[in-house]
């Protein structure tokens, strides 16, 4: 039977998305819903987690499976629902807090693991939904609610860290560039891997330093210079490139990306672990209670 | 009752081979009919140190590692030292005689047994551990036991390379040959019968168990006690077809472990407390989620890092408090090894059947200990119940809007699992509505808030009857009830009938399940006046204030353990003693004649050093 052609919209749910007025995140839902939309992604076969923050609320306004797990877990969730059902289409989103600072080690350990999901990361450089205080990629000598004199700390750089971490597709995009956004979703989505794409999505209400506009000075489209994505040296220097000009685009794809971990486990050769057969037959069972005798 | 039996001590170093020494003796006997229980006294130290490895060997299963050892294997001088003066009367003591010589008399009636292993065994100038299969085949002879048995062993063990089986073979056979010679047989007499048995420990019991209760999913992060529990899982998971990982922490674990059941896959995980308190977060998200994921403590003695290779019961209360808020949950602590083999299967079902988490709280005691199981009680299908789980679906339900969250009679709702058509749903931490949505972004909603919180608590008015109630054991109108829960069951059983043998009159309850509690079931059996003893190994009581809240009973006495070694039934029947005697609360304690408190790697204990025993015989350095 074949389905209807899905477009954007079908992804739109009832539920209105509750950020505040001018906030990035709602660039970066609507280039979700097109990037599904463009890959014919039914609404049952995707599932979206998210962690806890203003950017996770994001699983609520999409029609999908969600799931809205806690703070910093996201990745851990995901991973264990892309082993248990490797068929699904799995999307992690969250913000820079979440995956960058109290999520961090799993970060890591997602990218050297190559699990095959796609992280969207609403990096607005704040904590948002606890009101404005510092976070892991708030640039040093900003001031927040708990950076009273400036944040003394240096920035996160999460492109430098994906690539020193094994992650097969590093992309960053800006939420003020939606169009821009459906590309690198796309294929983010469709990498056999794990990916990365980090977004710059301005909190209007509490970072007045990181504004549509700062970014708009800033950035440019690495498509529209001579970047090699799968030259990894390349793809450093532009993941450590920040200042007046701050690189978006695809930063690097891993030109032979190894198989992931969903696919290499002994137990996901065949069909969805979720739709395999649980039991163990009778001969099997006595051959196992046989190691004890 | 007095079948007989011969309980086996094993001392030596880490790396000294105590551990298969006593595997060799275990299996070889078990070819034969008889029953075991091994408890291995250890420490956190990969060479050197002191380990204590006891056997209790019977032809009528043994429930506990028993009060004092008949025959000593000593791989070492420490453990000649140690462990000698610990022999009870006829017992043995067997050691390498070319290098070592007791530092003091054996205790009266006591055979010393030097065994001139160069001799026997000149393999064991290069191949140390030869020494050890010299002493099991010696030890065999003694028990009144043929050797054939033991070969079989060597032969099984050693299957890939002939040449070890025959060094083995050999060694085995001139210990068993200089015994006979040399040596008075044991006076018990051990007999051979054709129960089949399997040895194995709590930790591969509890996999197992789960396996064949179809978990497709274990995730754990290496932690003592319960690290084997991933070590059988990560063998067997090619060949069974389960997804088999180990992540950077037990935060990852338990959140991966949610994510694999929330797609529709039975999946575990295990830890000790500190990887526990990692989960807690977590735990309440899968309460909130409604989310079905079975999690094993397999407890230590806390806190914090604590004594990571001793045991306790003192996780009690962290697995009550496990995570903020209310939310139903299903605490079940298995009451011996054959039970952990049991309750991942009972686990599954009510998490599944009422979308929860449940805790099963082991013990290093159970988890690493080992005791030989009828490998007909381990050959069985269990029922499998995956409660209202839809999966497979064309489209919404009857035309209506799937609920994921609908609240029902039960508290119950259908879960589908996510990939279906017609049933999308999100699954919130935060709270939600029936259909997913959150009420955590609403102005205020008291109404729906409280809906959702009753609907998740209902479920737990008619999950008593799924779990395992407290059974009542001996003579319902005793005087004295010993009470206990978890591990301790079998210690517990043959104290009370020691004390009845003595002419006190005691019965047993044992708890199982913890949260929710058979307040019915116990209240009824405890409430006829007689004496009430909590038996529990941690300080301060953790059952008894449990017992307390829920029930409001309180116990005449109580009977506590939490020095790291487990309760020996000669701890209890004395504890019990003191507390008809009037006393409150006794603290019981492993004081073995043997332990020295002069030791750096030695445990409490009343002993005046090797000055004091005057040895007839100068100690070789």
């Amino acid at each position: 039977m074949a389905s209807p052609v899905l477009v954007a919209k079908d992804y739109k749910p009832e539920v209105p998305s509750d950020w505040c007025p001018g906030c990035g995140d709602f660039g970066v839902l609507t280039a979700l819903f097109q990037a599904c939309a463009d890959l014919q992604i039914q609404p049952h076969d995707l599932l979206v987690v998210s962690g806890i923050g203003c950017s996770s609320n994001l699983p609520g306004f999409i029609r999908s499976y969600g799931v809205h797990s806690i703070h910093g877990r996201a990745l851990p969730f995901a991973t264990g629902s892309k082993l248990a059902n490797g068929a699904m289409t799995v999307v992690v989103t969250g913000g820079d807090g979440d995956g960058y600072g109290i999520g961090l080690n799993h970060f890591i350990q997602a990218m050297r693991r190559n699990i095959n999901v796609t992280y969207i990361v609403m990096n607005n450089e704040i904590y948002g939904l606890t009101t404005g205080q510092v976070s892991p990629t708030s640039e040093p000598g900003m001031k927040t609610k708990t950076t009273p004199l400036g944040n003394l700390e240096g920035m996160l750089n999460p492109l430098a860290l994906a690539l020193a971490s094994g992650c097969g597709y590093i992309a960053r995009g800006f939420s003020g560039q939606p169009k821009h956004l459906v590309q690198l979703y796309k294929d983010g989505i469709q990498h056999p891997g794990f990916a990365l794409i980090d977004v710059f999505s301005p909190c209007v209400t509490f970072n007045k330093h990181n504004s549509y506009t700062w970014f708009r000075e800033r950035v440019y489209k690495l498509e529209e210079e001579d970047h090699e994505v799968g030259n990894f040296h390349a793809a450093m220097d532009k993941a450590l490139e920040w200042g007046d000009r701050i690189p978006i685009g695809l930063v690097y794809r891993n030109p032979k990306p190894p198989p992931p971990l969903d696919v290499t486990d002994p137990a996901l050769t065949g069909e969805p672990l979720v739709h395999q057969s649980y039991e163990i037959d009778g001969d099997t069972r006595r051959e196992l209670i046989q190691e004890f005798a | 009752m007095s079948e007989p039996e011969v309980i086996v001590g094993i001392g030596g170093a880490a790396g000294d081979g105590t551990a298969s020494a006593g595997n060799t003796l275990v299996l070889s006997l078990a070819r034969q009919g008889i029953a075991s229980y091994s408890y291995n006294a250890y420490q956190s130290v990969i060479r050197g140190g002191h380990s204590w490895l006891r056997i209790r060997f019977s032809a009528k299963k043994p429930l506990n590692h028993g009060d004092q050892v008949n025959a000593l294997i000593a791989l070492n001088q420490d453990s000649l030292d140690r462990h000698l003066q610990e022999l009870q009367p006829g017992g043995i003591a067997l050691y390498n005689g070319a290098k070592l010589a007791p530092s003091y008399d054996p205790p009266s009636k006591v055979q010393s047994c030097p065994l001139p292993i160069p001799d026997l065994a000149p393999d064991s100038t290069r191949l140390p551990v030869m020494q050890n299969t010299v002493a099991v085949g010696a030890l065999t002879q003694l028990m009144g036991l043929s050797s054939g048995r033991l070969e079989s062993v060597f032969e099984a063990t050693f299957a890939k390379k002939p040449q070890v089986v025959q060094q083995n073979v050999k060694a085995a056979r001139a210990g068993y040959e200089y015994a006979s010679k040399n040596f008075n047989p044991l006076k018990t007499r051990l007999t051979p019968n054709d129960q089949t048995w399997a040895q194995a420990s709590g930790n591969h019991l509890l996999a197992m168990g789960a396996a064949l209760a179809g978990c497709k999913f274990y995730v754990a992060y290496p932690m003592s006690p319960a690290t084997h529990v991933l070590e059988w899982f990560a063998s067997h998971a090619q060949r069974l077809g389960i997804c088999v990982r180990q992540v950077e922490d037990e935060i990852s674990v338990v959140n991966m472990c949610i994510g694999a059941n929330h797609m529709g896959v039975r999946g575990m995980c295990a830890t000790s407390g500190g990887g526990f308190a990692l989960m807690t977060e977590a735990i309440g998200m899968a309460g909130i989620m409604e989310t079905p994921a079975v999690i094993i403590n397999v407890m230590r003695a806390g806190p914090s890092t604590g004594v990571p290779t001793k045991t306790e019961q003192a996780d009690l209360n962290q697995a009550f408090g496990a995570s903020q808020g209310d939310f139903p949950r299903v605490v079940l602590a298995p009451t011996s090894m054959s039970d952990c083999f049991v309750t991942p299967s009972q686990a599954f079902n009510v998490a599944d059947r009422f979308q929860l988490p449940v805790i099963i709280l082991a013990d290093l005691l159970l988890c690493e200990g080992s005791e030989t199981v009828a490998t007909e009680v381990l050959d069985v299908e269990f029922p499998i119940d995956r409660g209202e789980l839809i999966t497979k679906a064309a489209g919404p339900p009857d035309g209506e809007p799937y609920l994921r969250y609908k609240n029902t009679p039960s508290g119950i709702s259908t879960r589908a699992i996510p990939g279906l058509p017609g049933h999308l749903y999100v699954a919130a931490s935060d709270e939600h509505d029936e259909d997913g949505v959150l009420l955590s972004d609403v102005y205020t909603d008291p109404i729906r808030r409280k809906k959702m919180v009753d609907k998740r608590v209902r479920k737990m008015s008619t999950i008593l009857k799924h779990l395992p109630a407290p059974v009542l054991e001996g003579s319902a109108d005793a005087e004295t009830t010993l009470l206990g829960w978890g591990s301790t069951w079998g210690v517990i059983k043959e104290a009370a009938e020691q004390l009845n043998a003595a002419g006190d009159s005691v019965n047993h309850l044992h708890v199982k399940t913890l949260i929710p509690l058979h307040i019915d079931e116990i209240t009824a059996t405890l409430n006829r006046g007689q004496r009430i003893v909590i038996i529990e190994n941690n300080q301060s009581g953790q059952f008894a204030r449990h017992l307390r809240a829920e029930t409001g009973i309180v116990a005449h006495g109580h009977v506590r353990k939490y020095d790291g070694e487990p309760f020996e039934p000669k701890h209890i029947v004395a504890g019990v003693k003191d507390v008809i005697g009037g006393q409150e609360v006794v603290e019981v304690i492993s004081t073995e004649p043997g332990w020295r408190t002069d030791h750096p790697t030695g445990t409490s204990g009343a002993w005046d050093g090797l000055k004091a025993k005057k040895p007839s015989v100068p100690a070789k350095n």
